[in-house]
């Protein structure tokens, strides 16, 4: 494998300050945040690849547990954040963070323990970047499905409550717009699966190939991590999807649009 | 004695219900009565008639036929306790697919035939959509009928084809019916007693 210098670096870091000076030449407005966004990407990545190089030092379940329990927490921030209206109170939280941690937690340990049968089963080498890509995965599915429902159901909820009013159960009421919710979150992965090698070379073969692997063996991850990711995401969905219309009901399947916050600017 | 009992029998009986600040309401109606309700704008008559039907959470009791709510899962009351919304909503395209596969036998008194099931919603008149939701609310074939404004955008011929229709449908079945109408005319035409809602309450009045 070819190591970069920092000159290698410098070189591609020179590309993006020159961008960001014809971006303020143009006034397009973007210059402060790409300099931003670029100084993030190196302080954020060199950070965690200097705990990343501990943590593959020390081999220790304690030290695992910590820093999924820490990626896993940043997931679930970021599903709430993406939300235009989420659930008031802990709820807003806790429901995505739950549903990613049943699935992406529970697909982590099975692949660790059965399919790719790493000595101990959580070596970080292979625990950490798999739990990534699957949270990374299943994180932007239960954001666009949650995100889906509750702004579906805020409008439709004239067309909801006609169908309560009419004898329906709160499952039967929500039904399409959690479908329709569902479909929103699985179409990424679904459409990544259909286009892998064709339209685009995905990201993990990419690396692997690049870190000196023969492109078969990195195929073959790629296969593994994409049914894993999409299997991840599923399950995931359908349990935040699942709780998520619950919610917007009480138990006499009255819609409580009271339990979400307002619309987000 | 019997008959004592049976006097005191209502179909709907509501006992100091409360619904977003509002309230305590109380009222009862017998079978086969039709009792008009008026009130000023904002006076709550939706809210009252939501909170009847168990869409928004409230205080209080209703019972129907002297059977508590609580006794009933949640849809099965509301298709006894059928709410006619001031305005219906549609959800498919086509008018026939918001209907059972029983046939309909209030399209022909309401001026439709069976051509109507295939209509598009898209196409429907206001006056059209409110006789058609009213067609609707009948095939659960309800024990009381909350009807809000369910004439307001109707012509005269189609206000007295409905007040038929519902007097028909209260006669047949006993079923209890609470009319609110603006128009004082159709209250006093329609009701047995009539009612007026204030923010803290109910009283009878006659016209």
């Amino acid at each position: 494998m070819i190591t970069l210098s920092t000159v290698d670096l410098s070189l591609a870091a020179g590309l993006v300050l020159a961008m960001a000076a014809l971006s303020w030449r143009m006034q397009l407005g973007l210059s402060g945040q790409l300099l931003i966004a670029g100084t993030r990407t190196v302080v954020q990545l060199l950070l965690i690849g200097l705990v990343l190089k501990a943590l593959f030092a020390n081999v220790d379940l304690l030290w695992v547990t910590g820093i999924s329990l820490v990626m896993l927490l940043a997931a679930g921030r970021e599903v709430m954040a993406r939300q235009q209206r989420r659930f008031t109170g802990w709820w807003g939280f806790g429901m995505g963070t739950g549903a990613m941690f049943i699935s992406s937690f529970a697909i982590t340990v099975l692949a660790l323990t059965t399919m790719v049968a790493t000595d101990p089963w959580y070596d970080p080498q292979y625990a950490v970047p798999l739990l990534g890509m699957l949270l990374g995965n299943t994180m932007s599915g239960i954001a666009l499905a949650l995100d889906r429902l509750t702004t579906t159901a805020w409008q439709q909820r004239a067309i909801i409550e006609q169908r309560l009013m009419l004898g329906a159960t709160r499952l039967d009421a929500i039904a399409e717009i959690r479908r329709e919710a569902m479909r929103s979150g699985m179409m990424p992965i679904i459409n990544s699966m259909a286009a892998a090698g064709l339209v685009s070379l995905p990201g993990m073969m990419t690396g692997q190939i690049l870190a000196g692997s023969p492109p078969l063996e990195a195929v073959k991850y790629q296969i593994l991590i994409m049914f894993l990711i999409s299997a991840g995401t599923g399950f995931g969905v359908t349990a935040a999807l699942w709780l998520a219309s619950k919610r917007l009901f009480d138990d006499r399947h009255r819609l409580r649009l009271d339990k979400l916050t307002g619309p987000r600017n | 004695m019997v008959e004592l009992e049976e006097a005191h029998m209502s179909a709907l009986n509501v006992i100091d219900l409360r619904t977003h600040g509002r309230g305590p309401y109380s009222l009862s109606i017998a079978p086969g009565e039709c009792v008009s309700l008026r009130g000023d704008s904002g006076s709550g008559k939706s809210l009252l008639l939501r909170a009847i039907t168990d869409l928004d959470p409230h205080d209080g009791q209703v019972l129907l036929d002297d059977i508590s709510r609580t006794q009933f899962t949640a849809p099965q009351w509301r298709k006894q306790v059928a709410l006619l919304p001031a305005e219906s909503q549609w959800w498919q395209d086509e008018v026939g697919a918001h209907f059972s596969a029983e046939a309909c036998p209030w399209l022909e008194p309401l001026g439709f035939g069976a051509e109507t099931m295939h209509w598009q919603v898209s196409r429907l008149s206001s006056g059209e959509k409110q006789r058609l939701a009213l067609a609707r609310i009948l095939m659960n074939k309800p024990r009381i009928l909350l009807l809000d404004e369910p004439t307001a955008s109707l012509d005269n011929d189609n206000v007295l084809a409905v007040e038929k229709l519902i007097e028909k449908y209260r006669c047949d079945t006993a079923a209890a019916v609470l009319w609110v109408s603006h128009d004082a005319q159709q209250a006093a035409r329609v009701g047995d007693r009539h009612l007026q809602l204030t923010t803290d309450g109910i009283r009878e009045y006659t016209p």
